[in-house]
């Protein structure tokens, strides 16, 4: 377990090189979407402000009387545009909040999830990640109120927590605007795939369980080959989740193939 | 490629169904418990170093705010608190604002509308009918408002306002509304149009509905300033003076109190009768208590909403005063349109512990509550014909609060009269802007009607059983 997580370090930035950045090697300006969730009280917010400014709009999710907001940051010549998810405490259960958070990890296919977490309650804030995690490959975690913690006597190993979840970990405290620009900078890193994410999946389901979803999963592979996420579609479908099923039935799950557009792009490039 | 795609999802699908039913069903919570067990294993890992936390008397303060013992006397005490401070530091500012207002600049724009030759009906229905209505509008509610917002606002950022909705929430579960709902009563108590649109965080049509009809009895601030004036005035002056404020205010925290059973009571109901249902669960965080920052606070509620709600009681009292001015001049026959609507609602409103200038106020105030009061004085002088009060009939006189007292006195206010408005004030049809926001959000005339006729209906039942009780009981009328 530990080589396979070993990667993630050596493909952070941090650990590469002192700067951090790597010249961009295409100069145009290609947009990257970028998903920030997480749990209500976490600072959220904050972390939004701080990483898109003033370069931001609000508005609603198409046909939801929910709040969307959405801004956008630059890095290395390239656009960032983050969307602020509505802030959940899991994306199982059924509210209209958690729907839409799901449905935009899933289907919005961001290249990069940012999950916002409180340092201060890490254990219930983890059920998030790890629910999220389930979901796509490239996800970002934002340890934020690392100062309140701090003030607790409170102390958070990010490296040790980042080779668990397998994916990078970047504490900030970011209503002081500390880490903000380590977060971008990750960000970038994720959604260049300059950092290779390896997401924790879990092996603690009864073993009745697992031989069901492993049994679904290689059904779900084969008849949608590529797909990101066939493990947390099985899951959902055991637990008879109306809307993947409809995704399942009208093929709507086909066109969710592991590559993003902006490697598409890419490689059309090269 | 496209064939066998299109024939693998009833596959999978049915693979899916076959495979659920052998897992069986607690599926979801076996599911959630193996993440809640990783998270804690992976939390475990990476918090490398606790010291002893210097938060305890976070968890300290929690346990007594939400205890069962303590969690109700101490959230009244706190309101009682709040709304003795209230009245007690209202009162000076209050009189000063209204002698600039009425005492000073009055007679000067009536002398000025003299002076350049203003017929006299558009003196009266710009000075007499808006100005003194907005002015009065201004000295009563802004000092109460300028002290009751940030001193709500400080509590809701301490985070002790969660823990309301904490210790409520078990309530509305067993009257069968959702928890949350305590949150939108909460909101509801600054302004019921707001608390409507914050029901949107419950996701069950049926349970928001029971909300959306119930925030309506969580008193909003175009009420508070009736309530604290009338109870003031009538019930703080039983008591000697040095704990007059402190009865005041305990009258207005029954009737907060009141709002929040009745609520309890119609969702009850409702759940019980015409929205039937299950009772979804949901997940309550309460916040670490933080340092509320003072400064900012105040000043955002003051802009926030002082500046706001006044603004929405100016814009609603200029053409209020002005209709008001015009229905007590205005005169058909041999009375106005003002006394004809109060002689005939006079008998139902006496039933009612009220009276018809009351009932007439209730019609006019439809768009704000705010200026029910306004409203009752000015129809009062009217109708007493007292003189040396303003000038002429239909004119909000200079009004201190002693005043108003004695205005109402005269007017044939007793103890009685007090209460029925007190809980009329509590138990009516919502303003038209709330029920404009009901229409929208549940975007149905039958619940919008449901929610504007349910309170009004209850209203009359409690102020009429209020009357007649007291009636009985002392033995007059």
């Amino acid at each position: 377990m530990p080589r396979r997580n070993a990667r993630v370090c050596e493909t952070c930035p941090a650990h590469n090189s002192t700067s951090g950045l790597k010249p961009s090697t295409d100069s145009r300006s290609v947009e990257f979407v970028v998903a920030l969730a997480g749990n209500p009280n976490t600072g959220k917010s904050t972390v939004f402000n701080a990483l898109t400014g003033l370069r931001q709009h609000t508005g609603n999710w198409p046909g939801k009387t929910v709040v969307r907001a959405e801004g956008w940051f630059a890095h290395d010549n390239r656009r960032y545009k983050v969307v602020d998810l509505p802030g959940t405490y899991s994306l199982l259960a059924t509210s209209l909040d958690e729907e839409i958070a799901r449905d935009f990890i899933l289907f919005g296919r961001p290249d990069v999830t940012v999950v916002v977490v409180d340092a201060n309650c890490l254990e219930r804030n983890l059920n998030l990640v790890l629910q999220v995690l389930e979901i796509t490959d490239r996800a970002v975690i934002c340890l934020n109120l690392i100062d309140e913690a701090r003030r607790y006597g409170l102390n958070v190993d990010h490296h040790r927590l980042g080779r668990e979840l397998g994916v990078p970990v970047v504490p900030t405290a970011a209503r002081q605007g500390e880490g903000i620009p380590q977060l971008m900078e990750t960000i970038s890193a994720v959604a260049n795939q300059r950092i290779i994410c390896k997401p924790f999946r879990s092996r603690n389901v009864p073993a009745a369980i697992s031989r069901a979803i492993t049994e679904l999963t290689v059904q779900i592979e084969a008849a949608f080959p590529g797909l990101a996420n066939a493990r947390w579609v099985a899951l959902r479908l055991l637990d008879g989740d109306e809307r993947v099923r409809e995704a399942v039935r009208g093929g709507e799950l086909g066109s969710l193939r592991q590559q993003p557009r902006t490697l598409t792009t890419k490689t059309e490039a090269r | 490629m496209m064939g066998s795609e299109k024939a693998a999802p009833a596959d999978i699908l049915a693979t899916a169904e076959t495979l659920r039913k052998e897992i069986g069903h607690d599926f979801y919570e076996r599911l959630t418990e193996s993440i809640y067990a990783d998270a804690s294993r992976i939390a475990n890992r990476a918090i490398i170093h606790v010291e002893k936390p210097t938060s305890d008397w976070n968890r300290t303060i929690d346990r007594l705010v939400t205890s069962r013992t303590f969690g109700f006397p101490i959230m009244l005490l706190m309101l009682t608190l709040v709304f003795w401070i209230t009245i007690a530091g209202a009162n000076i500012p209050s009189e000063m604002i209204s002698k600039v207002l009425l005492g000073t600049i009055y007679p000067q724009l009536r002398n000025l509308a003299v002076t350049i030759g203003l017929p006299w009906w558009v003196r009266g229905i710009v000075i007499d009918g808006m100005y003194l209505a907005t002015a009065w509008v201004v000295s009563v509610m802004l000092p109460p408002m300028a002290i009751f917002f940030p001193l709500f606002t400080l509590l809701e950022d301490l985070g002790y306002l969660p823990r309301v909705a904490f210790n409520l929430d078990s309530i509305f579960r067993r009257v069968g509304a959702h928890g949350k709902q305590s949150l939108t009563m909460a909101m509801g108590f600054g302004c019921n149009a707001a608390g409507i649109i914050s029901t949107r965080v419950i996701d069950s049509p049926r349970e928001r509905l029971i909300a959306i009809i119930t925030n309506n009895f969580a008193i909003c601030n175009g009420r508070w300033p009736t309530q604290i004036l009338i109870a003031t005035i009538f019930i703080g002056s039983l008591a000697p003076a040095y704990i007059g404020g402190f009865l005041s205010a305990m009258a207005v925290v029954a009737i907060a109190v009141l709002g929040i059973l009745l609520t309890f009571a119609v969702s009850w109901m409702l759940s019980r009768t015409i929205l039937k249902g299950q009772v979804s669960s949901f997940t309550l965080e309460l916040p670490p208590y933080r340092r509320p920052q003072i400064l900012r606070t105040i000043y955002t509620s003051i802009i926030d909403r002082t500046i706001f709600v006044l603004y929405r009681a100016v814009i609603f009292a200029m053409p209020a005063g002005a209709a008001i001015w015009l229905i007590a001049n205005i005169h058909v026959g041999k009375f106005t349109i003002a006394e004809y609507a109060i002689n005939s609602l006079n008998p139902f409103g006496i039933i009612l512990g009220l009276s018809g200038i009351i009932l007439l106020a209730y019609v006019v105030a439809i768009p704000a509550n705010e200026i029910v009061i306004p409203t009752i004085l000015m129809l009062s002088v009217l109708v007493s014909g007292m003189n040396g009060v303003g000038a002429g009939p239909g004119v909000i006189f200079q009004s201190s609060q002693a005043e108003t007292a004695a205005i109402l006195r005269a007017g044939g206010w007793t103890l009685l009269t007090a209460v029925c408005l007190m809980l009329f004030s509590l138990i009516h049809n919502p303003c038209s802007t709330t029920l404009y926001t009901i229409h929208k959000e549940t975007g149905s005339l039958k619940w919008t009607a449901v929610s504007a006729l349910l309170p009004v209906a209850l209203g009359f039942m409690v102020t009429f059983a209020v009357a007649q009780t007291w009636h009985l009981v002392t033995g007059i009328g």
